[in-house]
């Protein structure tokens, strides 16, 4: 399956990109999605072990299952007001 | 991506029907007018109206600050700022709030964010306010880049994100129910 993940704010600078289409296998998890783009190095290295995380604009758990075309959102520690 | 994801400006509840009543919560990238914000509230029964603006300060830990960039995920801002006026209606005794973020450049003194509540009575219309504008600072999906004067930027040191936190908490374990 693919999902399109998105990184906002301190989180896009550290990885140089707003956008990225991920293809992972079925019944792959947020903890599974977070631990593979970490685990091809620079820059994704530099994302947090555990970022919070929305799937389709939802913050889930890193034991939430993907579905293929899902958006997920790498959200830093956020700062409205 | 020439754009960066969650840009632009979408009023906070799209699905509304044409005719029906103006979103009570945007967020937006044009200067808000807090007199209209403040119009979106008030009743014959209200005997207080209160109307809270946010607005750019000109320093931070001593240090003279120029502007401030806000930016957003647009679509989950619009949904979580809906989803709050919701909340502060039902369980603070005023269904007559009204919010709006801005994003984008601003300046010392801009309004970033203005929330206005009226209710029969002035203990309800602080404490939804103030819900608000709380709710705001830990659940909006929005971030702060902060420029001092004098040159040097950087993001304004923000509150993790919590899925058990919100409504969204005990309806969507494993994240499910969003679907």
């Amino acid at each position: 399956m693919q999902v399109r993940t998105l990184f906002f704010a301190a989180y896009r600078d550290a990885v140089g990109t707003t956008a990225l289409q991920v293809d992972l296998p079925e019944g792959a998890t947020v903890g599974d999605l977070v631990s593979g783009l970490r685990a091809r190095g620079a820059p994704f290295d530099r994302l947090p072990e555990l970022p919070a995380v929305a799937v389709n604009r939802t913050l889930v758990r890193g034991d939430a299952a993907l579905s293929n075309g899902d958006e997920i959102a790498f959200l830093p520690p956020v700062a409205g007001g | 991506m020439s754009t960066p994801a969650g840009s632009g400006s979408v009023p906070a509840a799209r699905a509304r029907r044409p005719g029906a009543p103006a979103p009570a919560a945007a967020v937006q990238r044009e200067p808000i007018d807090p007199a209209q914000v403040l119009s979106r509230v008030g009743a014959p029964s209200d005997g207080a109206v209160l109307l809270f603006l946010g607005t750019v300060r000109d320093h931070a830990d001593g240090r003279p600050v120029g502007g401030m960039r806000y930016e957003t995920y647009e679509a989950m801002a619009a949904e979580v700022l809906d989803e709050i006026v919701r909340e502060a209606a039902e369980r603070l005794g005023t269904p007559r709030v009204a919010v709006v973020h801005r994003v984008g450049e601003l300046g010392i003194g801009d309004v970033s964010v203005a929330i206005a509540v009226s209710s029969p009575h002035r203990e309800s219309a602080y404490a939804a306010s103030r819900h608000v504008i709380e709710e705001i600072k830990s659940r909006l999906p929005v971030w702060k880049h902060e420029h001092f004067v004098g040159g040097g930027a950087r993001w304004v040191e923000g509150r993790p994100l919590d899925p058990r936190s919100g409504s969204e908490a005990e309806s969507a374990p494993g994240g499910a129910g969003g679907r």
